[in-house]
């Protein structure tokens, strides 16, 4: 019985289809657990309001959500010098989120849940999201202009929300002049004394261009001037209002509105508010720069970043990978030499990123960047422009790490083109270089297409090399602006996989970085998946197009 | 030739006798072969070549599979170059210019020289610009001269009734018959001297095959035609001259009637009365 099932061919055909169900199901397991973990964060969580009686320690009251919840042994929690009887084995411990991290000194605590009594959820309670010190949960109190008190009870609200309008258009606009104006300035100072330094080292330093040099300068300083002037303005406008709340332990606290980017009360949001609130939370957290050391805001800047970077480096591996293909496999002659250039090509793709990442440091940094420097840049020296981490090398070293798989993938599409096609073409007459470009090419775009996905794929997921060739925490503007050259090749620039690295390992606040984490995956996720799809249907197109004769 | 050698039995349809009054002495020669040996690395695949073929004629190529008939014919448009083991000794001249000299320009020779193979291949690209592919290789931009010679060329292929309304279609997508005749309007849109079909019906079925055969008799107006085949019935139908060969070497070369009904070597007979082969 069991013999002919097994020479029945199967359990080969089990063995196959539990094989590809493993794979599937980790795929969708992965995807579902970041979705989940990443998606969730941004939903308004209910506020609770509960007595809380510590185990070592006074009974207070305590206001926050619950962010997370996990069955801890009796036993641990004794180790670990919390009190507890025997009654149950395993005892519930939630975390908390009750925010307030400048009043509290924390904004995370564990609660153990068979402590908490008179659990509500109040709907008067309000939750500010803050340009500093994290959230706000509290309950409004009043509403001051210049401290004085405009809107107290059930007015307060009103007058918030209106004045929180004002306040959001005044931080808009200091925000506008801030980054915008006053960085644009900052930039063509800068310019200028470079300007001024490259003079003199051409000894070009004459009286009348240095002149001209401080006139620009002045006119800049001055325009400078009174964009301070207009700050100022603005700030003082932005001091002008402020709100008083209590917090879970009765202190009356006192809020600027110019601190506050937008509040909600969760336990009174109906279904459609918190949809609503759940979308605009979504896009702000792709839309938005990073806050806090990267716990709070937007990741804007690491998509960004992680996207150009990835297209810069298509564009130097694409044509490079396939110039090196066509000739291996084209114009070489086959033998021991181009068999050695292969396995070598291969090989390259088995080596370990890091290595690239120490090459591209070495190589294109230091040397190539330095000299870049001395020779076009000295200006600027001490400080380096192109001898320093940044946007380029990074594309470069990435470029470098995925030519392997462009190479071969290239070789396969060329070698795939069927003989009797090349041959009609060189029988009319063309040459190899005719029949290459008017005819084998097209041909093998697609295979070329598949070498870039698969590069691109691979570049996107890539963290370890970037930190050693350009990319950073917190990188102060975008690769692309207003000022000429647009694009700035040599700017450092932040990285959705490094910047999981650094929220989830490096951040001062890991509770709250936990959730962004997921999410910042997830968006990796996505941004790859969406790469690929745009080339998958290029190369589909492609593919329809250039038929295999065979087929 | 043996004693009791008779003329073989076989009828072959479309060998009209006295149709055909040929001598290849009175011939003018389009391509003229001497002492061609080709080796594939240490293995020689022809031996001691030498022939005469006659311009604005069928010559037919026959003989057993691996006789080295193919590899002849490639040798007349440098086919061949394209392997890195094959050494080649001995001349072709086309008119008296040897092709293999080191002054020859090979893609120019092969404008000269067009050539059909047995698959058909057209290029993944529409029908007239499979058709054009030569003329642009040329460098010939003119729209209208493009029009007219890709016209011509798929009249001259008997092609043009079945494509013209759909000229910008994918040349996939036509049938192999159609396919093969496409290729033969792409090898003459560049107006070649020579035309090499190598085994150009093999893949057809017998109807294309029939429209092939009439399409060969109407070019051979036009150009100097050299065909592989290795249907003996085909050979004798569309050709005014055979050659027979074996094993590397040309057994026997004459005007096709000569050469089914009244050959002059013993091998000759015996594979056209099917002994072997």
């Amino acid at each position: 019985m069991i013999r002919d099932w097994f020479r029945s061919g199967r359990p080969w055909i089990w063995l196959n289809a539990a094989a590809v169900s493993t794979s599937v199901i980790a795929v969708v397991a992965l995807i579902l657990l970041i979705a989940f973990h990443g998606l969730a964060h941004f939903w308004p969580a209910q506020v609770l309001e509960a007595e809380y009686n510590p185990p070592n320690g006074e009974p207070y009251r305590l206001i926050g959500t619950i962010t997370d919840s996990e069955q801890v042994a009796g036993v641990r929690l004794r180790d670990s010098g919390v009190p507890v009887d025997d009654t149950e084995k395993l005892y519930t411990r939630y975390t908390v989120k009750t925010g307030n991290r400048q009043a509290l000194g924390m904004d995370f605590r564990p609660i153990l849940a068979h402590r908490l009594s008179d659990i509500s959820t109040p709907e008067d309670i309000m939750v500010l999201e803050r340009r500093e010190w994290g959230d706000f949960i509290g309950r409004l109190k009043t509403v001051r202009e210049d401290g004085e008190v405009v809107a107290r009870g059930d007015a307060a609200r009103a007058a918030l929300a209106e004045r929180l309008e004002r306040a959001r258009g005044l931080a808009e606009r200091i925000e506008e002049i801030e980054s915008g104006r006053m960085a644009d300035i900052n930039y063509r100072i800068d310019q200028l004394r470079l300007d001024r330094r490259g003079l003199e080292l051409r000894g070009e330093a004459d009286e009348a261009a240095l002149a001209a040099n401080r006139e620009q300068r002045k006119a800049l300083e001055a325009e400078f001037a009174d964009l301070r002037t207009e700050l100022d303005r603005l700030k003082e406008q932005a001091r002008r209002d402020s709100l008083t709340a209590e917090i879970m332990d009765g202190r009356v606290v006192t809020v600027p509105l110019a601190n506050i980017v937008r509040l909600h009360y969760p336990n009174e949001m109906g279904w459609t508010d918190a949809v609503g609130h759940y979308l605009t939370m979504l896009w702000n957290f792709v839309s938005e720069e990073p806050r806090e050391a990267n716990t709070e805001g937007g990741i804007f800047p690491a998509i960004f970043g992680t996207v150009v970077m990835v297209l810069l480096m298509s564009v130097f591996v694409t044509p490079f990978g396939i110039i090196a293909a066509i000739y291996i496999r084209e114009y070489a002659r086959q033998g021991p030499v181009i068999r050695t250039i292969r396995i070598a090509v291969n090989n390259l793709a088995g080596v370990p990123s890091i290595v690239y990442g120490v090459f591209g440091l070495g190589f294109f940094v230091y040397m190539i960047g330095g000299t870049i420097d001395q020779v076009f840049y000295p200006e600027a020296l001490p400080s380096p422009t192109f001898g320093t981490p940044g946007l380029l090398w990074a594309s470069l070293t990435l470029a470098l790490l995925t030519l392997p798989v462009v190479i071969v993938a290239t070789e396969e599409g060329l070698a795939r083109v069927p003989r009797s096609v090349r041959e009609g073409s060189l029988a009319l007459g063309a040459t190899k270089a005719e029949t290459l470009w008017r005819t084998v090419l097209p041909m093998a775009s697609p295979a070329m297409m598949t070498g870039l996905i698969l590069a691109v794929a691979r570049a996107a997921g890539e963290v370890a090399p970037l930190m050693l060739v350009g990319v950073v925490k917190l990188a102060p503007s975008l690769p692309l602006d207003g000022n000429f050259p647009f694009l700035h090749l040599e700017r450092k620039f932040m990285h959705l996989g490094f910047h999981i690295y650094d929220v989830g390992f490096q951040s001062p606040n890991v509770e709250a970085a936990r959730p962004l984490v997921y999410a910042t995956a997830l968006l990796l996720i996505v941004i790859i998946v969406a790469l690929n799809l745009v080339a998958i249907s290029i190369r589909n197109r492609l593919r329809e197009k250039y038929r295999n004769l065979e087929s | 030739m043996s004693e009791n050698a008779t003329t073989p039995n076989i009828q072959i349809a479309g060998l009209d006798e006295g149709q055909r009054d040929l001598d290849l002495e009175r011939e003018a020669i389009a391509l003229k072969v001497n002492d061609l040996a080709l080796y594939y690395g240490e293995d020689q695949a022809l031996k001691g070549i030498n022939m005469r073929i006659p311009e604005k004629r069928v010559t037919a190529f026959i003989g057993p599979s691996g006789c080295g008939k193919s590899t002849l014919l490639r040798c007349f448009n440098r086919m061949n170059d394209l392997i890195d083991t094959v050494r080649i000794t001995g001349e072709i001249r086309l008119h008296d210019e040897n092709i293999y000299d080191k002054s020859v320009n090979v893609p120019h020779l092969r404008q000269r020289i067009g050539m059909v193979f047995q698959k058909p291949n057209p290029f993944p690209k529409s029908i007239y610009e499979n058709v054009a592919y030569g003329l642009r290789i040329q460098g010939v931009k003119d729209r209208r001269r493009l029009d007219e010679s890709v016209e011509s060329a798929l009249r001259g292929a008997a092609l043009w009734d079945e494509v013209k309304d759909r000229l910008g279609a994918n040349a996939l997508g036509l049938s192999g018959g159609q396919q093969q005749r496409l290729v033969i309007a792409r090898a003459i849109a560049v107006e070649p001297e020579v035309l090499l079909l190598d085994e150009p019906a093999s893949a057809l079925d017998p109807i294309s095959t029939l429209k092939l055969e009439e399409l060969i008799y109407e070019l051979k107006d036009r150009f100097t035609i050299a065909i592989v085949t290795h249907n003996m019935q085909q050979a004798a139908r569309v050709s005014d001259y055979t050659a027979f060969m074996y094993m590397g070497e040309l057994i026997e070369f004459a005007d096709t009637n000569t050469l089914f009904t009244n050959p002059s070597q013993k091998q000759t007979e015996d594979y056209i009365t099917g002994r072997y082969g």
